[in-house]
């Protein structure tokens, strides 16, 4: 049977960012193998952080957009492989 | 008089300061990033130029450009409203080498302001109440638990580096001091870049009492009264009045002369505020200098017919403060609603999109200070403040009774905006009477965790 495949996408328009800071590591890569609520990115809007947290266990392969870019509201933004 | 004046903001408070320059015959020019093209602000200023991308790091908080920006055009002037560089010593001081002036204090009184240890040693050495806390910035648990147990707990745990209200704890005992201090260092490092906490003592339940102080550099003081606080959530002003229901006149004055001289004695200059706690015994205690024009400036400018934008213009160019308190023809009641596109429903979630339809109040004693049309697209890059709406009249039952009612005519839709929760408070029999504390908005919205 094929892996479920399983999108998260923006829950409203705001700034994607992949990491915490600047100077760290991202919060995920593709390969990762990921957990229900964990967090995989965070999304600004009007200078309001909220985490983008996984909805189920599972492997990322796709990450679409690049970190600091523009999303709007309902745009793809992870793709899970789930396990 | 300046002949040309950058304005190195946006939104609302930009077009508060290029009314003022219009008012006084000086040119305005308008700065924007490409986010703000469409911004309301670019079309009532004289000129506009652009100072970089989207994001604030590379526009509005971006020192060279801006006095880049200044140099260009000419300006012998930039006012940098609230916020963004408003506070930086770096910028006013980089204003100053470049030969621009920048409209508002000292880079030393930047520097003081931004330094909340210092800044309270310099109160107490003064003869100014503050609250009792940790005598410098700490980062050993040991040494925090040490003070906490001198001071008495419940205690405040704060940043050194922080400010507006973030990353600060309330420890009610040593358990809680011991399982929150690390958490508060870690947070503070990421969020500010610094890891020294500083600890005082939390005073339960009071009211936040703030004086507005104007200042000429020959080291003439004046204060313009009270603006009450109070109502806040999570640290951050919901609606603000002038004057406060809660003093008396006794206690004004002895305020008011407590403000000058926290002021006189850090050389303030221009326009600033002397944040003060109240507590329920009519102690009051500083807190800090807040050294800018204020979001909430407006019931102080209605109550005492000062325009305090104008005034911070007048000062920079040199000019004498020749009045006093006393001297003012103050009178009524005022009251300000900050309107954010937050959904108060959904725990203040952000609200971004296009105003589709917008129909602002007018009338007897209403005063309107934002930067929507019918067609504005939110930037999804700045702060949700989209209007501040602010009733006058002589009473304070009156100023209630406007509110109320320009709150009823004021349509943004389809955005999610705080109207809907002013509109409830402005009805409850405590805010009417004037009897609330710190702790008051949570009779409207719950205590809880942002978004997780």
């Amino acid at each position: 049977m094929a892996p479920k495949r399983i999108e998260v996408r923006a829950p409203m328009s705001g700034v994607f960012f992949r990491k915490p800071s600047p100077d760290t590591a991202a919060y995920v890569e593709i390969g990762d193998m990921v957990k229900k609520k964990q967090v995989l990115g965070l999304l600004e809007t009007m200078k309001v952080y909220q985490k983008i947290k996984c909805p189920a266990n599972g492997e990322i392969v796709a990450i679409l957009p690049e970190n600091e870019s523009p999303l709007k509201d309902d745009d793809l933004i992870f793709v899970i492989e789930a396990s | 008089m300046f002949k040309k004046i950058l304005v190195a903001n946006r939104g609302e408070i930009a077009l508060r300061v290029i009314r003022a320059c219009r008012e006084l015959d000086i040119k305005s020019v308008a700065v924007y990033s490409e986010a703000d093209e469409k911004s309301l602000h670019l079309k009532l200023a004289d000129e506009r130029i652009c100072i970089g991308p989207a994001m604030s790091a590379a526009s509005y908080l971006n020192i060279e450009n801006i006095i880049n920006a200044a140099e260009k055009v000419g300006a012998a002037a930039v006012h940098p409203g609230y916020g963004y560089l408003a506070e930086k010593k770096e910028f006013a001081e980089a204003c100053e080498d470049r030969g621009i002036v920048f409209i508002g204090p000292t880079p030393e009184n930047l520097k003081l302001a931004g330094d909340k240890i210092s800044a309270k040693r310099i109160m107490a050495e003064a003869g100014v109440a503050v609250i009792e806390s940790s005598p410098d910035g700490i980062t050993n648990l040991d040494k925090a638990l040490g003070i906490c147990k001198k001071i008495g707990y419940p205690v405040m745990i704060k940043a050194s580096g922080g400010g507006g209200g973030r990353g600060i704890r309330i420890c009610t005992d040593e358990e809680m001091l011991r399982e929150d201090f690390a958490i508060a260092k870690a947070e503070a490092g990421a969020a500010f870049g610094n890891e020294e906490l500083y600890i005082e003592k939390s005073i339960e339940n009071p009211r936040h009492i703030e004086f507005q102080i104007l200042a000429d550099r020959s080291g003439n003081i004046a204060h313009l009264g009270e603006r009450e606080c109070t109502i806040q959530r999570r640290y951050q002003k919901l609606i603000e009045e002038s004057p406060s229901p809660g003093l008396t006149a006794a206690l004004r004055e002895s305020m008011g002369e407590t403000a000058i001289r926290a002021a006189a004695a850090v050389k303030y200059f221009n326009a600033g505020t002397v944040e003060f706690l109240l507590d329920s015994d009519d102690n009051f205690y500083f807190m800090e200098i807040n050294a800018r024009i204020q979001v909430e400036h407006p019931v102080t400018e209605l109550t005492t017919g000062i325009d305090l934008v104008k005034e911070q213009i007048r000062l920079s160019a040199g000019g004498m403060l020749d009045y006093s308190y006393d001297d003012l023809n103050r009178r009524g009641w005022a009251i300000e609603c900050r309107i954010n596109a937050e959904d108060p429903e959904r725990n203040f979630l952000p609200s971004p999109g296009t105003v589709e339809t917008y129909a602002p109040p007018g009338g007897f004693g209403v005063r309107l200070d934002t930067h929507l049309y019918q067609g504005y697209e939110l930037p999804i890059y700045y702060d949700s403040l989209i209007a501040k709406l602010i009733s006058f009249d002589l009473t304070r039952q009156g100023a209630i009774s406007i509110m109320k009612r320009a709150l009823s005519e004021f349509v943004i839709s389809p955005l999610k905006t705080t109207i809907p929760l002013y509109r409830r408070i402005m009805d409850d029999p405590s805010f009417r009477k004037g009897d609330f504390d710190t702790g008051f908005i949570h009779k409207f919205v719950a205590e809880e965790d942002e978004f997780d």
